[in-house]
């Protein structure tokens, strides 16, 4: 168990999102909406191309959070979805995680999330609590 | 047109979702999470969004125009296999900007008298 410091930044994470990984997270989520899976429907309702699901990212953003302290630590987590993350056909789109120490108090990290993709901040104001053990 | 009268209406679910280990192992698998003993942080969207839109199906919510604008997760405990959860969901607040209406709907997580998971869901109707 390592010790954290307000004010540390914690290491980089890179996900690949691809469009298998769309369907996979359709399946387990249950959320079929056809703007993550079908190019023709997304672009249809005006989507550059086919976008991941924004919980998706936020899932994503979670396995960050539990790799700090363990899925059982987190209490508190939310982000707004800000920009979406197209995803082209055949291409595997990097989403890099990372997160900073905001505040330590009675044995809970809040932490500060960042998530970003094609240079582009997609989720805001991106939080989580922790219990440090 | 959604219906300004059930701001604040909490609708019960009347459905016991069974937690199943494949669930938590299909989910964790998605993140690339090991440990499957208990379930991810975010698991429990995919119970809350099918039971929310089953309880609010008749609210006059579009969910065919919905974006989903933020989300927050309180967990009090993780989820585990076996769990018995039932939904049950409030709209807190819905206002109309830019032509779009924004709706909160919370939705708890019960495992008999105990509280497991509350989140919140923002949700952007496209005018």
């Amino acid at each position: 168990m390592s010790t954290f410091t307000v004010g540390q930044e914690l290491d980089p994470h890179t996900f690949t999102i691809n469009r298998a990984l769309l369907v996979k997270y359709a399946n387990a989520s249950g959320d079929q909406n056809p703007i993550h899976q079908n190019e023709e429907f997304a672009k249809s309702v005006g989507l550059p191309d086919v976008i991941a699901h924004g919980m998706l990212t936020m899932a994503l953003a979670g396995k960050y959070v539990s790799d700090i302290a363990g899925s059982a630590a987190v209490k508190e987590f939310s982000a707004r979805f800000t920009k979406p993350i197209v995803v082209p056909a055949n291409t595997d789109v990097a989403l890099t995680v990372s997160a900073k120490i905001a505040s330590i108090e009675d044995g809970i990290a809040k932490v500060e999330i960042t998530a970003i993709c094609n240079e582009v901040k997609v989720l805001g104001m991106a939080k989580a609590s922790i219990r440090l053990a | 047109m959604f219906d300004p009268d059930l701001i604040g209406r909490t609708f019960n679910g009347a459905d016991v979702v069974t937690v199943s280990q494949s669930s938590i192992n299909q989910f964790a698998a998605v993140v690339g999470e090991k440990n499957t003993e208990i379930a991810p942080p975010t698991f429990s969207i995919s119970i809350t969004l099918d039971q929310s839109q089953k309880l609010l199906q008749d609210s006059g919510l579009d969910w065919t125009r919905v974006v989903h604008g933020d989300q927050r997760f309180e967990i009090f405990r993780p989820i585990v296999a076996g769990d018995q959860l039932i939904c049950s969901s409030t709209i807190e607040s819905a206002r109309v900007m830019a032509g779009n209406e924004i709706v909160t709907v919370r939705s708890d997580l019960h495992a008999g008298s105990d509280l497991v998971v509350s989140t919140w869901s923002t949700l952007v109707v496209r005018a």
